[in-house]
């Protein structure tokens, strides 16, 4: 099998077996075992089964493209790449062109197909396909190690539900608490079902697909957040979580009309045509940047001609007679109306569009509200729905997406990523909720990858999703390894236990670590030391290119800090210094092994996973492979912002830039370190002292910007406030309605019975008694006598006789 | 040769029964007479074996009458039958009164068992 074959082949049946861990659990899940107790096996077989599958893709894919570094500046390395192409018919971008252009610009290597379609009608094909890069493969191998991780980490974690279980949380009306049967196997269930809905976005070849799965997450996640659907604060996190991500989703949605309605086509790449040379049908990605332009972006011709509707209509009502030379005449002048600025709006709106999806999905600013609510679900899904995977979905489409974004809708995602980060870091510094802390971190962080998509650091962006992914589930994980020793979220009740729990102190402070880019600069460094200082470089380098956006720099370096302080602040508060609650800490022990395993290995990796190997082989030379055509060299461009300047992400690895961002990184976390230090460890300052003195910034900061109450003020309240007019509308106007004509019906109807008990029962009744009194009178006839009978029949028969001759007397006398 | 009463029964009445030849109407005659005294003794006799006597004469007077009518005189000479469908109806007849007469007289019977008595005029417990 040529890898074009095997690719889909792995990776699909990586994608499934989770559906078929789902069905098993769904169907038998109770019948596993002891209250469902294997249903854990089960799930986790799966998952590693997608694991295993991923990383023989992952083989595959090094065996054919071999992970080089990358030569900045001089695209002759990539020359080897026109042979390359010729090879697999069924990649979508490479062989159609690869060899047209003898300057052999960078095109990445993709694998794209139908397994199935759904509908086909005309234009429309909506279908479940793929569309295989390198940053699929990546991702698949990221989520699905996770997930193993994480499964086998639940398996411990959640073992309170093989047994009845009380819940402390939920207070019946009679006092007493909650019991209920453990719900082991359902957890599992709805974990299987989001694996599988996760791997089907990554591996999705057209938008269509993305919007199924993106919503199958959703679902997933709203059953997640609410598996303790009792607890009033968990169903409410679920609701809200679910009802956020639809306004992004309804965003997304328009992007999907304005693409669709333009372009008639959701695919991400090419459609061969049958014969297999040639295309059938370009994809999202040649029209918007077609090979014929170097891929340079422009608006396609589809958006263009949607745009001039009129003037199209126009031409062809001109020449109604040919439409042949209706429709010559209108592609002569797309490159007119194209100058003209026709169309450019649309595909404005079709990347902002898209985007909105991304935001709610993502938790950027305004829709970040919902994350920190959804850690009201158990903390292995907080680690890998709402941290390392799901939330990343929104990055990942974003970068997949990248190839159509124009200037104008990089420059919203990054400022939207800015808001977002700087906004989650200053509250993550005054929460006191250790769960709280890191989902704002991860909003944190999400904006960190959301602002270098913006500023055109693809790799920076989707690097740091990967990295981010490792230490913020390690995060996560080691925040519920205190959870399950101490029970209870609240840090200040915490204190010390870096002595009872080593181990879980120990990938904590790695993980720590990653997540502020700690490292020796210029030497060597944990994972996040190279994905964020990837970011501040592309950051710092598109600020200089664009002047008047330098705040974005600003945001960049001081969210640094902050993420410096307040992870440090978490650290020192939970392991360092005196316990401060000695219920809690005499409680406190190390969690079992199957808990404490997965940390080691998420730790290690954390450390890993930004390293490059000498040999060139290391994600961000991996990433760059997937590197969306068009994307590695300076561009200008934008309309409705001025016009912006995006520098090719190589120049951010150059001399100064590079120097300065790695500098500012270094400098602003070790401030950050000190600082949290000072603050919580040495008790130079104490934490009471800055909070009374900054008592408004601290109360607005712990209020979460006041962002609840203001979303409880301008849309809680007015749709309850519709919804209880619309109540009112209901009960007076359309009830009264009802009820008069139910009113009129019953008087209506009285009438009817009138009718029918007098007049019809009346006649019915009146034969009955005639007949019946008739029969009583007959009745004396029959007096038993023999004799008289004899006379009746004697006397009727003459009687007849007579009556007889009397009436056909004629006929008698002839 | 059309048959019907004004053919028959007119011209017998007009010469007289006594001084004609013996006719098809002189057996109606006899017929009649039977019939008439079946229904008397019917209607007159309390005893019921009276009156399933009575029952005999009645189907005779009617035998008689079926007979009569079968006789070659009244006969088209184009009937392509055997000539004797009025006796075997005669036969029938016989035949049922057997019948009846053996289920009467068990009626009979039982009423007697019952009431000690073959009278009529008790038996009327059918009173409607």
């Amino acid at each position: 099998m040529d890898l074009a074959a095997q690719l889909p082949f792995l990776l699909g049946l990586a994608w499934l077996a989770p559906l078929v861990s789902f069905v098993a659990i769904l169907f038998f899940g109770p019948r596993m075992g002891h209250h469902g107790k294997n249903a854990a096996w089960v799930a986790t077989a799966a998952i590693v089964t997608s694991f295993v599958l991923s990383l023989a893709a992952f083989g595959a894919w090094l065996g054919a493209h071999p992970v080089k570094a990358v030569a900045h500046g001089s695209h002759g390395a990539d020359a080897g790449h026109g042979a390359e192409h010729a090879e697999g018919h069924a990649e979508g971008h490479g062989d159609a062109h690869g060899g047209d252009h003898g300057h052999a610009a960078h095109v990445p290597h993709a694998y794209s197909g139908d397994w199935y379609t759904l509908y086909q009608g005309g234009d429309l094909k909506l279908s479940i396909g793929w569309y295989i890069d390198a940053l699929t493969v990546l991702m698949f191998v990221v989520v699905t190690f996770i997930a193993t991780c994480i499964h086998v980490y639940a398996s411990g974690y959640m073992h309170d539900e093989l047994h009845d279980v009380t819940d402390h949380e939920v207070h019946l009306s009679g006092g007493g608490h909650l019991h209920r049967p453990g719900r082991f196997p359902r957890f599992f269930q709805a974990l299987s079902l989001f694996c599988f809905s996760m791997l089907g976005i990554v591996i999705a070849g057209n938008l269509a697909m993305v919007f199924i799965f993106w919503e199958l997450v959703g679902i997933c996640s709203w059953f997640l957040i609410g598996f303790y659907y009792e607890r009033k604060s968990a169903s409410n996190a679920a609701n809200k979580a679910f009802i956020v991500n639809r306004v992004g989703d309804f965003g997304m949605l328009i992007g999907l009309m304005a693409l669709w309605g333009a372009l008639g086509t959701l695919h991400f790449a090419d459609t061969p045509a049958a014969d297999g040379a040639g295309v059938a049908r370009p994809g999202l990605f040649s029209l918007v940047r077609p090979a014929a332009e170097g891929h340079a972006l422009r608006v396609p011709d589809g958006m263009v001609k949607f745009s001039a509707g009129r003037e199209v209509a126009k031409i062809a009502a001109g020449r109604a007679a040919s439409p042949a030379d209706a429709a010559a005449e209108v592609s002569r002048k797309v490159d007119d109306w194209r100058s003209m600025g026709l169309g450019r709006w649309l595909l404005f709106v079709a990347g902002v569009g898209i985007f909105c999806g991304c935001v709610g999905k993502s938790a950027q600013f305004p829709l970040f509200v919902w994350l920190p609510d959804a850690m009201e679900g158990p903390t292995p899904v907080s680690a890998l729905v709402h941290s390392a995977t799901m939330v990343a979905a929104g990055v990942y489409l974003v970068g997949r997406f990248y190839p159509v974004l124009t200037p104008d809708v990089l420059l919203v995602i990054a400022y939207v990523g800015a808001i977002t980060l700087f906004i989650a870091a200053t509250i993550a510094l005054v929460a006191n909720d250790i769960k709280r802390v890191l989902a704002y971190s991860t909003v944190s962080q999400l904006g960190y990858m959301m602002l270098a998509l913006g500023v055109g650091g693809w790799s920076a962006g989707l690097f740091h999703l990967v990295t981010h992914a490792f230490f913020k589930s390690l995060l996560f994980l080691c925040s519920g390894s205190v959870i399950h020793a101490c029970h209870t979220n609240d840090m200040r009740k915490m204190g010390g236990l870096a002595r009872v729990m080593p181990w879980t102190a120990g990938t904590m402070l790695i993980g720590c670590l990653a997540i502020i880019g700690a490292g020796i600069p210029f030497v060597i460094g944990l994972s996040g030391y190279y994905s964020k200082d990837a970011i501040l470089a592309q950051t710092l380098s598109f600020a200089r290119a664009n002047p008047s956006h330098s705040i974005l720099y600003l945001a960049v370096a001081g969210g640094a800090f902050l993420t410096a302080f307040y992870m440090f602040r978490l650290w020192f508060m939970t392991f360092a210094g005196q316990p401060r609650d000695h219920h809690v800490a005499d409680h406190a022990h190390e969690s079992p092994a199957v808990m404490v395993a997965p940390l080691v290995v998420l730790s290690v990796l954390a450390v890993v996973a930004g390293w490059t190997l000498p040999g060139g082989f290391g994600l961000a030379n991996l990433l760059e492979q997937a590197r969306p055509a068009g994307t590695e060299a300076t561009a200008t461009g934008g309309f409705a912002f001025g016009s912006l300047t995006y520098p090719a992400e190589h120049e951010s690895h150059e001399g100064a830039i590079h120097v300065t961002a790695t500098l500012t990184a270094f400098s602003t976390a070790l401030a950050g370190v000190l600082l949290a230090a000072a603050m919580y460890l040495w008790r130079i300052v104490s934490p009471d002292v800055v909070a009374k003195v900054f008592r408004p910034v601290y109360t607005f900061l712990a209020n979460r910007w006041y962002f609840d109450e203001l979303y409880h003020a301008i849309f809680v309240v007015p749709v309850l406030a519709i919804a209880k007019l619309a109540s009112a509308n209901d009960r007076g106007v359309i009830d009264r309605i009802i009820d008069g004509l139910a009113w009129g019906t019953r008087q209506i109807a009285g009438i009817d019975a009138w009718i029918d008990r007098t007049l019809v029962d009346g006649l019915v009744n009146a034969t009955a008694t005639a007949t019946w009194n008739a029969g009583l009178e007959l009745k004396k006839l029959q007096t038993g006598h023999l004799r008289q009978y004899v006379m009746f029949i004697v006397v009727g028969t003459v009687a007849l006789f007579v009556l007889a001759s009397l009436l056909f007397r004629t006929t008698l006398a002839g | 040769m059309t048959f019907g009463i004004d053919a028959c029964v007119t011209p017998v009445f007009a010469a007289g029964l006594l001084d004609g030849a013996v006719s098809v109407t002189h057996y109606l005659v006899v017929g009649a007479i039977l019939f008439t005294a079946g229904i008397v003794c019917m209607a007159v006799k309390r005893n019921a074996l009276g009156v399933l006597m009575g029952i005999e004469l009645v189907l005779n007077g009617a035998n008689v009458n079926f007979v009569a009518f079968a006789s070659p005189y009244l006969r088209g000479e184009n009937a392509v039958s055997l000539g004797l469908d009025g006796q075997v109806i005669a036969l029938f007849v016989i035949l049922l009164a057997a019948a009846e007469a053996a289920v009467a007289l068990a009626i009979t019977l039982n009423f007697y068992n019952n009431h000690s008595t073959v009278d009529i005029d008790r038996a009327d417990d059918l009173k409607g």
